[in-house]
């Protein structure tokens, strides 16, 4: 099942995908059904007690390592993001003034399912509650090598577009027996600039859950996004960017000033 | 206890609890950057830091002032980071000041995110009461550390590089603080770099004036 949380008639609600449409799940308006262009997209994220942990990998395709003239790392390459950089689907995303080269990230962001600690690899997918799309935008402009990538290129408000849908984990299992089994691609203003496959990961979703459980606990709502491939370029105001993964999602965000 | 609350995210009644994001600074004291400013230039850095250098504390490291914190078996002791903290209200404004140890792994090296040695479970101590930020002076505060009751450090927030507002306004140029979200205002090393540790066994008080004593005794155990 699909799962999305949306703005409607004066409320937040959640909804499932069903036939093309959303379906709302809850009282009062349970049965509903709604378009998709009908609505806000927020975060497909329910609300968790404490602060929310984002990890976020850099340098985890070896194709993009490469372009980014590093080799690829011995272990995970990771940072942490805020939750307020989190903004829903066909959203804005603020592009500084001046700088010159802001480029996306699509990314396959697994969110974490049941409290997970000390896990190993052959487990690991007993821990994932679903998976979703991230577009992790960097400007590159503001790249300093300390705590690289630092927070003024990562951790910008608006900088993190995330949905539009939360899909259970088993429908990606079942159907495509694994997440390192998904195409990805990133079209802007309609032409295809990024294309890769989760297959290419460096550190693949288990050894990433292994590795982070090993000395943090992960909550439910945790999440992990994975890195991204080979193909990023400068996008400018006005320019739609379209993240997708294969079986989970297309996530639509639009640059403004 | 005061019937003041003017911020409905702080029970005044209650023990403190990070209620958002808990980001830190790094290199914030005069002493500490001095230290490594003569390597600044070199690689991998190529440069002095111009924005302030942040890192996030994860919820999985919120450890309350009396409770133990478990050192990993793979090491011998702790650096212990002893904070002066802001807590944002609304409008990214903060409202309060809250005691913060931020315990690492020691790490030398500034490059890469510091995950793997600063969000290992525990590894935060939180102090139990928040302060009204009118209470307080923030960029004179005086923290004392003491390791099994005798003072090792001494950290001044009047020796900071960038005082507290203009920490925040040049965080602000490009994040948003959230109300309940907490920044670290930076912890002082010694006068040889290093922090002040702690070891398996070793209780850790962290003080000032108008604050609960935050302390926390280590532990081992952890795998």
């Amino acid at each position: 099942m699909k799962h999305a949380r949306i703005a409607w008639a004066g409320a937040i609600h959640e909804a499932v995908e069903s036939d093309g449409e959303l379906l709302l799940t809850r009282s009062p308006w349970a049965g509903k059904r709604l378009k998709l262009d009908e609505v806000v997209w927020l975060p497909p994220l329910a609300p968790v007690p404490q602060a929310r942990t984002i990890l976020a990998l850099g340098l985890n395709y070896a194709d993009h390592a490469k372009e980014l003239a590093f080799k690829a790392p011995e272990e995970p390459l990771v940072f942490v993001k805020g939750e307020a950089s989190l903004i829903g689907h066909k959203a804005i995303t603020r592009r500084p003034q001046g700088v010159t080269y802001m480029h996306y990230e699509c990314e396959l962001a697994v969110v974490i399912g049941r409290t997970a600690k000390n896990v190993k690899k052959e487990n690991a997918y007993d821990y994932v509650g679903g998976y979703t799309v991230a577009n992790d935008y960097a400007i590159r402009d503001y790249l300093e090598n300390w705590y690289r990538p630092n927070f003024r290129v990562k951790n910008r408000d608006t900088c993190t577009p995330i949905g539009p849908w939360l899909v259970d984990a088993k429908d990606i299992h079942d159907k495509y027996g694994s997440p390192q089994n998904l195409s990805l691609q990133t079209t802007v203003n309609g032409k295809v600039t990024q294309s890769g496959h989760t297959r290419d990961m460096i550190f693949d979703v288990p050894t990433l859950i292994e590795y982070f459980s090993a000395f943090m606990t992960l909550q439910p709502g945790d999440l992990i996004l994975t890195g991204t491939p080979d193909g990023v370029v400068n996008c400018d105001v006005g320019d739609e960017i379209v993240t997708s993964i294969e079986g989970v999602g297309e996530l639509i965000n639009t640059l403004g000033d | 206890m005061s019937k003041m609350n003017p911020h409905p995210s702080l029970n005044s009644d209650a023990r403190y609890w990070p209620q958002g994001t808990v980001y830190g600074a790094l290199l914030n004291f005069q002493q500490e950057w001095n230290l490594r400013a003569p390597q600044m230039s070199e690689a991998p850095h190529k440069g002095a830091p111009k924005a302030p250098v942040l890192f996030i504390k994860t919820a999985n490291t919120f450890t309350a002032s009396g409770d133990s914190i478990a050192i990993p078996s793979a090491v011998a002791d702790v650096d212990i980071g002893a904070n002066l903290a802001w807590v944002f209200g609304a409008d990214a404004k903060p409202v309060a000041c809250v005691l913060v140890n931020d315990v690492s792994i020691p790490h030398e090296s500034y490059y890469r995110p510091p995950v793997k040695f600063k969000c290992v479970d525990g590894f935060m101590g939180i102090g139990s009461n928040a302060r009204d930020i009118a209470q307080v002076k923030t960029d004179s505060v005086v923290l004392t550390v003491k390791v099994n009751g005798k003072e090792v450090q001494r950290v001044n927030y009047t020796d900071t590089v960038r005082k507290s507002h203009t920490l925040l306004s040049d965080i602000s140029e490009f994040m948003t603080f959230q109300e309940g979200d907490v920044l670290l205002l930076g912890s002082d090393c010694l006068p040889d770099g290093k922090r002040p540790r702690a070891k398996v066994g070793d209780m850790v008080e962290i003080s000032a004036e108008g604050f609960d004593t935050l302390v926390n005794t280590f532990v081992g155990g952890a795998a």
